[in-house]
């Protein structure tokens, strides 16, 4: 039970991060914690239910995590070769 | 006892994380929380997701995430310090969802704990090898295109 509403603490906090912040770098790192807030529940009903279906889920994620800072990284050294910054307010190659 | 410490060091990381100013120390206390949560893990008897969070999170992401703050920026750079916006707004968004989360939580009866015996690596890795054989699959499809994507991404032409 205290681990569910720990987890959608950190989940609120990552969400704070991700809505907040300028830094493309630092908007992907509260992504990362919003990731591991749901895995932690995963695992906690893995454990409350004594099924281990929760984390295979969790290893899941934790993989498509890997491959989505590796991808997002990527960008944002793009991004930071083209435009000399990573400010996601300036960047707005996609709006019209 | 341990529980509450682990919860502690991890909320407050993860505090610091999306609101200190220079980003580089966002990183430093992303790594501390994400070791907090790996404890969590052994705590839940998850000792396989523990030690994968510590292997690939801090052992692969985080070096990455580092590698690419300091690509990106110099120590003592203006582009280092990250400032906030509608810093208000998504206060109140995060407190409404949470107190949304927490009401719909106090009325869903959750199960009761089974306390049934298993070995987590064991059934893990049965698991895995039976019932989730094709996610497992196709998980290394998926890191593979990442791989590849990456490469083709960041590639000087």
């Amino acid at each position: 039970m205290e681990i569910i509403v720990l987890s959608l603490i950190l989940f609120g906090i990552g969400l704070f991060g991700a809505l907040t912040r300028k830094n493309a770098i630092a908007i992907l790192m509260a992504i990362e914690l919003m990731l591991n807030a749901v895995n932690l529940n995963l695992a906690y009903f893995s454990h409350n239910l004594s099924n281990i279906s929760g984390q295979v889920f969790v290893l899941f994620i934790i993989a498509a995590a890997a491959a989505e800072a590796v991808i997002g990284l990527a960008i944002i050294i793009n991004l930071y070769r083209e435009f000399h910054k990573i400010d996601v307010e300036e960047i707005t190659l996609l709006k019209w | 006892m341990i529980f509450y410490f682990l919860a502690v060091t991890l909320i407050l990381s993860a505090i610091l994380v999306v609101t200190l100013k220079n980003i580089f120390h966002c990183a430093l206390f992303l790594i501390v929380a994400i070791l907090a949560i790996a404890g969590l893990y052994f705590h839940l008897q998850a000792p396989f997701l523990g030690v994968v969070q510590l292997i690939i999170y801090i052992g692969a992401i985080m070096v990455l995430i580092l590698f690419a703050i300091m690509l990106t920026s110099r120590i003592s750079d203006r582009l280092l310090q990250t400032a906030s916006r509608q810093s208000i707004p998504a206060l109140l968004a995060v407190i409404v969802f949470i107190l949304l989360a927490l009401k719909s939580l106090d009325k869903t009866p959750l199960p009761a704990h089974i306390g049934k015996n298993f070995d987590p690596i064991l059934d893990l890795g049965r698991a895995l090898m039976t019932a989730y054989v094709l996610p497992f699959e196709v998980v290394s499809l998926l890191l593979l295109v990442a791989l590849v994507g990456a490469i083709a991404l960041a590639r000087k032409d």
